[in-house]
């Protein structure tokens, strides 16, 4: 074996300005490890209840979107002769669960909840940061010249052909930029404010939660999906890092060299 | 007859002994909710703190229309009286409920203890003579549904204030049927939506969602709404009973 992905690093290393700012690799390390305390709980928690829902009402009385077969919850049938509660056609029914169904939700939704403080209060610090030394604007921020669609076609292209070994010392390409922005911007604000708009002494206070995402149920189902687009972004992410210098990445990210 | 009230050394002993004893079974008392070293209470208190602090005080939650009303599935117990459970520990079987229920409740009381200037115990007939509220809101299981009610009942804070509740109060706790137990603070106890209802749907409340009367705490989550209430006592300390595995507070 020769020396060169090492020559390589170095030679990328020697024209390494731009490192990861200690604050960026605080920040990254503790929504890493909130995030995978989050998905963990989050999937304990939809396996006790693995129906989603659109509107403000839904259980197991009431047609679902969509089921997942994820747990012995699934279609558990263990429901005694459902009984209406008003004498009109097609009134809604009540019904005595049977079943013992599977439940661990006592530490799931706790370890979810303690979690989610961990990422919140590290994603209020990484916003207030990212403005406040311009982090955002100069490394986020797409260059003018990156609005192009000749431009993100080219970088897609490189992305499938072999990838140049990269330490923190590379600008972020535009593909890049744009990946970061939705999950910085979009992705991890929209996990919060769903999460928040299915608790009721917050949409209490806040109406407006239950208001922007159609009801609680329907907030829930977009918490899922935001948090599978998530899931999502870290496989990419981590195929990436692995295919552009996994020693390297890992470095730059954890000890900014 | 005045003999009767002599404090003799047996009686004192027997008293004594059973005071203890009922400190054991109402467990430990303690300021405020424990967190017993354990990471996922420090998070609880901390959501619970953070709630009390930031959000603004009894904000009412969202009501809803008649049309609304949804299918509302009945968990956790679903009937402490009936003889069909009685043997299997996991779901409790109560003698009591079973006669009351039997006579369609004309027995019920709802005692209220503690610090109260006038402790004493209601009949349904007794609360139903209050101002009543009916509310159609949502309830949101820790399971992760929902469904959609109108209750009917009685403001608590009213009954509260009936029975003279003492400045000193901290916290009221609910006792079922069942040998369920939750506690909830004043903020909660006095919001104009926490209700001890006895009606549900234009109906009266039935077997499988708490006859005849449960609690509806609409700012937290359903496992709050205590079901098939026996007493509530008030207290001027938490009342501990050793982690359940539960969140204490759960506006989340």
């Amino acid at each position: 074996m020769t020396d060169l992905p090492q020559a390589i690093a170095q030679s990328h290393s020697k024209r390494a300005n731009i490192r990861h700012r200690p604050w960026v690799r605080v920040c990254h390390w503790i929504v890493t490890l909130s995030f995978f305390a989050l998905t963990f709980s989050g999937a304990e928690i939809l396996m006790v209840h693995p129906r989603l829902y659109w509107g403000d009402a839904g259980n197991d009385l009431t047609p679902a979107l969509f089921e997942l077969p994820i747990s012995r919850n699934y279609q558990h049938g263990g429901w005694q002769k459902p009984e209406p509660f008003f004498k009109t056609a097609s009134a809604p029914v009540s019904a005595s669960r049977t079943y013992d169904i599977f439940n661990k939700n006592g530490w799931g939704r706790s370890l979810h909840f303690l979690s989610a403080w961990l990422l919140v209060i590290t994603g209020l610090v990484y916003l207030i940061a990212g403005i406040v030394t311009g982090h955002f604007k100069q490394r986020l921020w797409p260059h003018t010249s990156e609005f192009s669609a000749s431009v993100i076609r080219k970088d897609f292209i490189r992305h499938l052909g072999k990838m140049p070994v990269s330490a923190d010392g590379e600008r972020y390409g535009p593909l890049q930029k744009y990946t970061y922005m939705t999950v910085i911007f979009l992705l991890f604000p929209l996990t919060v404010m769903t999460g928040l708009a299915m608790s009721p002494a917050i949409t209490a206070a806040y109406p407006f939660l239950l208001k922007m995402f159609a009801g609680a149920q329907s907030a829930r189902t977009i918490h899922f999906f935001a948090a599978v687009v998530l899931l999502l972004f870290l496989v990419v992410h981590v195929v990436m890092v692995i295919r552009s210098g996994f020693r390297q990445q890992i470095q730059a990210i954890t000890w900014g060299k | 007859m005045k003999k009767k009230h002599h404090i003799t050394r047996r009686k004192a002993i027997i008293e004594g002994v059973g005071a203890l004893g009922a400190l054991l079974l109402t467990g430990c008392i303690k300021k405020a909710p424990p967190t017993y070293g354990n990471i996922l209470r420090m998070g609880d208190a901390l959501t619970y703190a953070a709630h009390r602090a930031l959000l603004p005080g009894q904000s009412l939650v969202k009501e809803y229309q008649h049309s609304d009303i949804s299918a509302f599935p009945a968990t956790g117990t679903t009937n402490p009286g009936d003889p069909i459970n009685r043997g299997d520990h996991k779901i409790p079987y109560s003698e009591e409920y079973a006669r009351l229920h039997k006579a369609s409740f004309k027995d019920w009381r709802l005692s209220i203890e503690g610090s109260v200037a006038r402790p004493g115990a209601y009949s349904l007939a007794d609360l139903q003579k209050f101002q009543s509220r009916t509310q159609i809101t949502r309830h949101s299981c820790e399971e992760g549904w929902t469904a959609i009610a109108e209750w009917t009942g009685v403001s608590l804070g009213r009954i509260l204030n009936d029975a003279g509740i003492l400045k000193s109060a901290r916290y009221i706790n609910f006792y079922a049927y069942d040998g369920y137990m939750e506690s909830i603070d004043m903020l909660d106890a006095f919001h104009p939506q926490t209700i001890l209802a006895y009606g549900m749907n234009g109906q009266d409340l039935p077997i499988a969602h708490g006859a005849p009367l449960r609690l509806r705490v609409e700012t937290q989550i359903g496992y709050k709404s205590v079901k098939y209430l026996q007493r509530i006592v008030v207290t001027d300390e938490f009342v501990d009973n050793g982690d359940n595995g539960w969140a204490w507070y759960t506006g989340i």
